[in-house]
């Protein structure tokens, strides 16, 4: 855990994020950004694409490799698939996140709970809106495994792998200073089908600091 | 059965092919120590590939091993590893780039070392991956199969050496037509400071689709939705 020293009255930026929507927006090296958990247990899929050129891309195996372990937390350095340093977690009082589990797609929602799944709100769909709004538009194949922050899934030395209730609560947030010019994806998770937002999809809300 | 194909792989070997439905490709490692990045697209669709985050949270493991399966991004069976001796196959550590290699074992470039030169997993999956049109942006977190990551309390990840001894193998088989993209480069945490040429058998074999008692889809339930879905796919499709 590691508590911020930023005042949120600093901020250049502030947006809420309802549960089921995306957002999508540039941060610039040198600024910081925070993700705040406003009512607990929400899971935020984040996407990040070098701004100068989208291939460049954030990487979980690579991220995982660089530091030999699978969760985010202060100092990880989240890097990309050209093995650059992307962004560099400064802050953090949830003190764990994921990078395995994925976003949830109605596809996925078919194979992990029933066929008449399919018809609800996934993050993937919000992913590819996004992704196609941003100046170059991005497709699927630009969509590739992202960091859910706040989410808690734990992984036990005999090699089994869960979603567990969620480690955050109202107010935690997670912040990280840009090492590049980074475009950053944010799918606010609307599903009911595990505890990864508790059963209750619930708004998260961005802050932008300046250098 | 005699094999349909047959071929040894040296060092840091690079293959890529389709394999239709039902076919089964067996992976042996003659050495010992060996480690196998692959990629999976379906072969007709190759926007759909493997996915690791949904096979792993689809059948709630962090390793592959007989008799789960290999999901793909759409909700479908991709393969399922039918036979295996060793057990773990990590699915998370990614793959080396030119930069890591350099670091770890020193220049040995091909101007030095002809055809034993030090390649890297990055490299050898774009220039098999370019040969089917695509590209980076089609290079996802890969499998590292015969290779054993174990992760502790916090997370932290120790490799364990020489988890395929020589003869040990794995078998897929392949739920829906795929591209096939491997290579036989270290995995990327192997703590060996030496690069080693080690040698891969590949080989496949002519089968069937499982049937619905199979191990590899009564083994989760997800995996037999997936199959469900492949159903759907192949009912359209073809």
């Amino acid at each position: 855990m590691t508590e911020s020293t930023l005042n949120p009255e600093a901020a250049i930026y502030r947006e809420v994020i309802p549960a089921g929507d995306w957002w999508v927006h540039e941060i610039k090296k040198g600024q910081t950004l925070r993700i705040l958990d406003l009512e607990g247990n929400q899971a935020a899929d984040t996407l990040f694409f070098s701004a100068a050129d989208p291939t460049e891309r954030y990487s979980a195996d690579r991220t995982i490799q660089e530091q030999a372990a699978l969760y985010l937390t202060t100092g990880t350095k989240l890097m990309s698939t050209e093995g650059n340093p992307m962004l560099t977690i400064t802050a953090d009082t949830c003190g764990r996140h994921d990078t395995l589990g994925g976003a949830c797609s109605r596809e996925s929602n078919t194979m992990r709970y029933a066929h008449d799944k399919e018809c609800m709100h996934a993050c993937r769909d919000s992913f590819i809106r996004g992704a196609q709004e941003w100046k170059v538009e991005l497709t699927k194949r630009d969509i590739t495994c992202n960091i859910n922050f706040f989410m808690n899934v734990p992984v036990s030395p005999g090699g089994g792998l869960t979603f567990a209730d969620g480690i955050s609560a109202p107010g935690r947030y997670v912040e990280m200073r840009a090492e590049m010019d980074v475009v950053c994806l944010i799918s606010n998770c609307p599903q009911l089908n595990n505890p990864c937002n508790g059963w209750n999809p619930t708004p998260v809300e961005v802050l932008i600091f300046p250098s | 059965m005699n094999p349909l194909f047959e071929r040894t792989l040296h060092g840091a070997g690079m293959w890529s092919a389709v394999v239709s439905r039902g076919k089964r490709l067996r992976l042996t490692d003659l050495d010992g120590g060996s480690n196998v990045g692959m990629l999976l697209y379906n072969a007709l669709e190759r926007t759909e590939r493997y996915n690791m985050p949904d096979t792993l949270k689809g059948q709630h493991i962090f390793y592959l091993r007989a008799p789960y399966c290999l999901h793909s991004d759409m909700g479908r069976l991709l393969a399922s590893v039918t036979a295996d001796s060793v057990g773990w196959h990590d699915t998370v550590c990614g793959h080396s780039d030119s930069a890591r290699v350099l670091a770890k074992y020193g220049a040995n470039n091909y101007q030095q070392a002809s055809n034993d030169w030090n390649r890297n997993t990055r490299d050898c999956f774009l220039i098999e991956l370019a040969k089917w049109g695509l590209g980076k942006k089609d290079l996802v977190p890969n499998l590292n199969l015969l290779s054993k990551v174990v992760a502790d309390e916090e997370g932290n990840l120790s490799f364990v050496p020489e988890n395929s001894k020589p003869g040990d193998f794995i078998e897929l088989r392949f739920e829906i037509d795929t591209l096939v993209v491997l290579n036989t480069c270290q995995h990327p945490l192997d703590p060996d400071p030496v690069y080693r040429h080690r040698h891969v058998k590949l080989e496949v074999f002519a089968g069937e689709p499982p049937a619905l008692d199979d191990p590899s889809l009564t083994v989760r339930p997800e995996n037999l939705r997936a199959w469900e879905n492949n159903q759907t796919y192949h009912t359209l499709r073809f």
